[in-house]
């Protein structure tokens, strides 16, 4: 049976105390996702700018869990100031982390995205830095939509980003 | 089915043991059951009526000539007449309709008599403590055919704010209404919203699933249309769920769902639906489950309902006391502290800056099992003002030693957190 020191490892409850990146940016030229989290009514807001393929500033708003906010404070600490090929290659990374579980358990991100099952171009948990402190939420399989949250909206930023989506089409 | 009903308070530690599955430890802890509201255990009598349906008599019902057929049509018709009875419904033969759960019988209601009854250009009325199943249908039939929602406000007493009741009734068809709200603990007081939906010419859908199981309803004298419920939250099983409506509307409204047993003839071009209360029962329906309701029916009968009720209003009022004296600088209730006997045994929380998750996760490792989020009652959240509460809710088998679990609990959290 898993423990608590499992799930709320002291670097998470750092980082839910004091976030990192907390604000907003002005939008343009940001852009904005929101993300929500239908089982708790969670919802996180992430700002991002990226300028020459490079994630130069990130912001998170929103409310959240302990899981879900230090999850995307150590996300913004991760990414901000990287290539996106670099931010997408860790958001795999960590997606595949994540869905251990919920590939045992038929959970529908099994399926979701064929991407994340090429294990080829991920790192692994141990090379993720302080980010693998959020591998014991995998034994609490309700929250691991928690910890994925801001994840997934950091991807849906930054597909529309690429795919030109601009802020003012999206109300 | 005969019943003594005893006197006095309940016997919470005879109680618990008839229910095998608080004799569970959980991370090595007694279990501590708070989450009623979302769905109750059910006690021995249940499993065991359920069973001895399986091992003896199972066969389709209102089809098969041999024995058990025989006895299995009877049993499920049976319990359907305890049901009625249980909520005092005038004709439970033909009233008391069995759906998979009590969203079934709201949509049931929202298609039956929503799509094809309600005048046209009639609005309808909700109110901002509804669960998503008193919500979402009406959304749906308000998309489809254009209907005005409007919805009566919650007050900052956490009870319906009736000031605006008649402007809001004015040109009203239909209000559907909670009887008791599944995050507050309120009872609506439903007189006067009945009284001025049938001088409007409105029929009242009354959202029961938190009412039913924890105290005595008559549905004449609550004077509502339609009651709906669902047996899992009273001790029964999953699976079955009861809509009770007056003859003359169910008898009007056409079919919802097609198929068999709601026919009384097919032809290829055409078929002539069931009486009721058949009519709306299409498929197979839960047999087994209305045995179990049946049972569970019985054991709440035998417990009587106000002894349950005076159980629980007391329980409420103790951990009123108990968290507050302890917690009353960390703690927010939300929901009626005062006329307890007007609100049920529902306590939401917020304790300190800790989501409501991260507190649940707490009491977990503790043994203790609440309920975080929001309740499927989002625009009560938004009203309120946060996103999801910590809920504590309580039964029968809860007692003064389950809010001092609680109570301990809430420090381990707060320690944890620090
Ligand atoms: C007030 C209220 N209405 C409706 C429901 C829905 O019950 P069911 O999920 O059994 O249909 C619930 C239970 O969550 C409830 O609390």
């Amino acid at each position: 049976m898993a423990g608590l020191e499992d799930l709320y490892r002291e670097i998470i409850l750092d980082h839910y105390r004091s976030p990192r990146n907390r604000g907003e940016l002005a939008v343009p030229p940001a852009h904005r996702v929101e993300g929500f989290n239908p089982l708790c009514g969670d919802e996180v807001v992430v700002y991002l700018e990226v300028n020459d393929g490079v994630l130069t500033d990130l912001r998170i708003a929103g409310q959240g869990c302990s899981i879900s906010q230090s999850s995307a404070s150590m996300m913004s600490a991760a990414v901000k100031g990287r290539p996106v090929e670099q931010a997408r290659k860790l958001i795999r990374s960590f997606k595949a982390m994540m869905s251990i579980h919920e590939h045992s358990l038929g959970g529908e991100d099994s399926t979701e995205d064929p991407e994340d099952q090429s294990e080829a171009d991920t790192l692994k948990p141990e090379d993720l830095g302080e980010l693998a402190a959020l591998q014991g939420v995998v034994k609490f399989p309700v929250r691991i939509k928690c910890a994925t949250l801001s994840w997934n909206a950091l991807a849906q930023g930054l597909d529309e980003i690429a795919a030109g989506v601009l802020p003012l089409d999206r109300t | 089915m005969t019943t003594t009903v005893e006197a006095g308070p309940l016997d919470v530690t005879a109680l618990r043991r008839e229910f095998p599955i608080l004799q569970q430890r959980s991370h090595g802890r007694r279990l501590v059951y708070l989450d009623s509201a979302s769905s109750s255990q059910r006690p021995r009598a249940v499993l065991d009526a359920m069973d001895h349906y399986y091992e003896t008599t199972h066969a389709n019902v209102h089809r098969g000539v041999y024995a058990i057929a025989e006895e299995a049509t009877r049993q499920f018709e049976m319990a359907r007449r305890a049901v009625g009875r249980f909520i005092k419904a005038p004709r439970p033969e033909v009233e008391v309709i069995f759906t998979k759960n009590a969203t079934e019988a709201l949509n049931l209601v929202a298609h039956s008599y929503g799509r094809h009854l309600l005048p046209d250009r009639k609005a309808i009325l909700l109110t901002e403590l509804e669960h998503h199943a008193n919500i979402v249908p009406w959304l749906m039939l308000a998309a489809e055919r254009g209907v005005e929602l409007r919805y009566l406000p919650v007050g900052d007493d956490y009870r319906l704010d009736l000031r605006d009741l008649d402007r809001l009734m004015d040109g009203v068809g239909l209000v559907g209404v909670s009887t008791m709200s599944n995050v507050l603990g309120t009872i609506t007081d439903l007189s006067p919203i009945v009284q001025a939906a049938h001088a409007a010419g409105a029929v009242v859908v009354a959202d029961a699933s938190q009412l039913v199981p924890h105290r005595s309803v008559d549905v004449r004298a609550l004077g509502v249309d339609f009651l709906a419920f669902t047996g899992h939250k009273m001790l029964g099983p999953t699976g079955i769920g009861v809509l009770w409506g007056r003859e003359e509307l169910l008898d009007a409204m056409p079919p919802f769902l097609g198929g068999g047993e709601m026919i009384r003839d097919v032809r290829l071009d055409g078929f002539t639906p069931n009486d009721l209360p058949w009519k709306f029962e299409a498929g197979t329906p839960p047999i087994a489950e209305a045995v179990g309701l049946h049972a569970a029916i019985g054991f709440l009968e035998s417990l009587g309902m106000n002894r349950v009720a005076a159980h629980e209003t007391d329980l409420t009022s103790r951990a009123i006391e108990i968290l507050m004296e302890r917690h009353g600088d960390d703690l927010k209730i939300f929901g009626p502290t005062t006329d307890l006997p007007a609100r049920g045994g529902v306590l939401s929380l917020a304790f300190r800056d800790l989501h409501a998750h991260d507190l649940a996760q707490v009491l977990d490792a503790e043994g203790i099992c609440i309920r975080a989020g929001h309740h499927c009652a989002k625009p009560l959240m938004r009203r309120l003002g946060v996103t999801a509460t910590a809920r504590a809710s309580f039964y029968v088998y809860n007692g003064e030693d389950d809010i001092q679990a609680l109570s301990d609990a809430l420090d381990v959290a707060a320690a944890f957190f620090g």
